[in-house]
């Protein structure tokens, strides 16, 4: 997919549509306040952010229920947001505080929270693929109406883990919906340098299973084939496959100096901004003012900035309790 | 009642499913095929194939698989046909299994039993004849078992099943048609003590799993030699039983660790630098080691005796750790 002007369909319900902006900008500003402190030294560690790829957690965040399950990679800040843990959670996290998600034992890459069903967090490109087909499993066995929603990026299809995981899952028929967020490169590797067949949901659906691709910068897009795809799977219609067509305007890490890809070419794609987007189209409704913008845009900043103060004023947890955590406490 | 070591395993294996509904057995060929070893024999038409489920060739799907179930409330029971097939699994093992509890911050358990063939000597060549247990047991967050006899072969299974973390069992593959007496009301066995297979008092034959037999084996050509040897079963290779291998050593003041993994950086290196660490003092005579030597297990019979530890060599080891002491 190559980026276009910015995409400006009227949304069928503007509320709804309200909501998705809200989130989507909730994970822009969680992760912009993310880089400004790595550079202030306050978070270390390796920290990948999700500016650009909102729409994708935005709209497939918003079809989960309260019991589903989420696996996701180690790009998965706005995942766990959208997923219901606090930002200050996730933020003291990064800080290395006992006040985070983890008691700072995880990091950035390694959020997980029992009580909304988020299993991480997963640092191995694919390495979460298995624990979704596993989740799923148990569900099935259970007799649960439980969904599992795997993220990973397209750089996961290239793994052995991706392709034993989808042929697992349909083999068994397991509720669980993937969602690939092809963002086209894995790490600096473009994706047609690294994979003989590029379309991925062609690849997937090799596995029997049903797979499309979806704008993944068009967030009522996304919303509206999870949506379909959760509500299939939950209906006992087996894995699906979503292909999340994205892009990530920031770089890799924060040790990326992005020497394999154009300025131009991310340019292009910025154009394209989920958030200003879904903006846009929906002050053409007429019923989102920049007022309206403003407000949330005030609302959203006062939530990181109590987000952070919670994480600033935690604390790193006593030295002694270091080999806790590595069996069960009985 | 004589029971064999693969019986006890599956006694044990059809003891927890028809105790407990969360528990299933998956892996290649445990169900029609009925088990690589035959472990798994008839538990497929008794249970049906949603409890005792065949996989696809994918030791990282199902393993992962098996993580996944047990984070979410089942007693999977995963088998890796052998330990040469667990390498496929690593990441899942490794990377998943043993950091999932600490990276949440102890919000996720695995309560996940993995069971494997480990062991060489059945001339299978270097790709099916690796004794890797000591790898895994390097790793925290992993319990490490390996029932060398009947009784534990019965009774580890339902206290790993029992416990919140994951557990990996080691079989050795010479260890199935072993066969012994075992009580009509043999059940479960506590995973974290070492057992005093046979007394002595003058050296420590320490070891585990496989080399069991043999070890009792040089004991007894020992104890004709006017040898009395203690044989320690380590039993479980972590966390390790470090009260009882010092006791053993305080004991008898001379110790031979005998261990099928390669000598270097191996499990026999820890148990050795471990007596070195907390009974220096009490050594008569140096630690003395038997391992396999240091190939790819061969092929060719000879080929492959000579390099695994027999009888011969820690009745060697053990006369040389007596005869060198004070």
């Amino acid at each position: 997919m190559t980026a276009g002007k910015p995409h400006a369909r009227p949304p069928a319900d503007a509320v709804a549509a309200g909501d998705l902006l809200r989130q989507m900008l909730r994970v822009r500003r969680l992760e912009e306040q993310c880089v400004e402190l790595y550079s202030a030294a306050r978070i270390r560690g390796f920290l990948h952010v999700y500016i650009g790829e909102e729409a994708v957690a935005a709209g497939i965040m918003s079809t989960l229920g309260p019991e589903d399950a989420v696996v996701a990679t180690y790009r998965e800040h706005g995942h766990a947001l959208l997923r219901g843990v606090s930002a200050g959670a996730i933020l003291a996290e990064m800080y290395g505080h006992v006040q985070g998600c983890c008691r700072g034992r995880g990091g950035s890459m390694h959020l997980f929270d029992a009580a909304t069903h988020f299993y991480g967090g997963n640092a191995i490109v694919a390495g979460g693929l298995p624990l979704a087909v596993g989740l799923a499993l148990a569900d099935r066995m259970a007799g649960r109406s439980r969904v599992t929603a795997c993220f990973f990026g397209e750089g996961a299809a290239a793994e052995g883990e991706f392709h034993e995981s989808l042929n697992l899952a349909a083999l068994w028929r397991l509720p669980v919906l993937f969602c690939c967020e092809n963002n086209l490169y894995a790490m600096g590797t473009a994706l047609a340098r690294s994979q003989s067949q590029t379309d991925l949901a062609l690849k997937a659906a090799a596995y029997e299973l049903p797979a499309w691709s979806v704008d993944g910068m068009d967030v009522l897009a996304v919303e509206e084939s999870a949506r379909r795809a959760v509500d299939a799977v939950r209906a006992g219609g087996g894995p699906h496959f979503l292909e999340l067509r994205t892009y990530r305007f920031r770089a890799h890490s924060m040790f990326d100096p992005e020497r394999y890809r154009d300025k131009t070419e991310v340019a292009r794609w910025t154009e394209r901004d989920p958030i200003l987007t879904l903006r846009r189209a929906l002050e053409e409704t007429g019923r989102f003012t920049e007022d309206d913008w403003n407000a949330l845009d005030r609302e959203v900043a006062a939530e990181m900035a109590a987000a952070v103060r919670f994480a600033e004023s935690g604390a790193p947890e006593p030295l002694g309790d270091l080999q806790r955590f590595v069996y069960s406490e009985r | 009642m004589e029971t064999t070591y693969r019986e006890a395993m599956r006694t044990a294996i059809r003891e927890a499913l028809l105790q407990d509904d969360r528990v299933f057995l998956m892996g290649e060929d445990v169900g029609a095929y009925g088990g690589c070893f035959a472990v798994s024999l008839g538990l497929f038409e008794e249970f049906g194939p949603e409890r005792i489920r065949d996989t696809p060739l994918s030791e990282s799907a199902f393993v992962g698989a098996g993580i996944g179930a047990a984070l979410n409330g089942m007693r999977p029971i995963v088998e890796i046909m052998t330990v040469n097939f667990s390498l496929l699994a690593l990441d899942q093992i490794v990377n998943n299994a043993a950091t999932l509890l600490h990276m949440s911050g102890g919000q996720f358990n695995v309560p996940l039993v993995i069971r494997t063939t480990t062991g060489a000597g059945r001339q299978l060549g270097a790709q099916h004849s690796h004794s890797l247990e000591g790898w895994f047991a390097h790793v925290p967050g992993l319990r490490i078992l390996t029932p060398a006899t009947v009784e534990d072969a019965r009774g580890m299974l339902w206290t790993a099943l029992e416990d919140p973390d994951p557990v990996l069992i080691f079989e050795h593959g010479s260890l199935y048609n072993l066969s012994s007496e075992l009580a009509e009301d043999a059940g479960p066995v506590d995973i974290h003590a070492a057992a005093v297979r046979r007394e002595g008092g003058d050296v420590s034959l320490i070891t585990y799993g496989g080399t069991l037999p043999l070890t009792l084996e040089a004991a007894d050509r020992l104890a004709a030699e006017g040898i009395e040897a203690e044989v320690l079963d380590l039993r479980t290779l972590r966390p390790l039983d470090d009260a009882a291998i010092l006791a053993t050593v305080v004991k008898t003041h001379r110790a031979v660790v005998v261990d099928e993994g390669w000598r270097s950086g191996s499990l026999s290196a820890e148990i050795s630098a471990r007596i070195t660490e907390s009974a220096f003092y009490e050594l008569d005579a140096p630690v003395g080691r038997v391992c396999s030597a240091e190939v790819p297990i061969p092929y060719a019979r000879d080929l492959e005796l000579a390099a695994l530890p027999s009888a011969e060599r820690v009745v060697a080891a053990a006369r040389q750790a007596v005869g060198g002491g004070g």
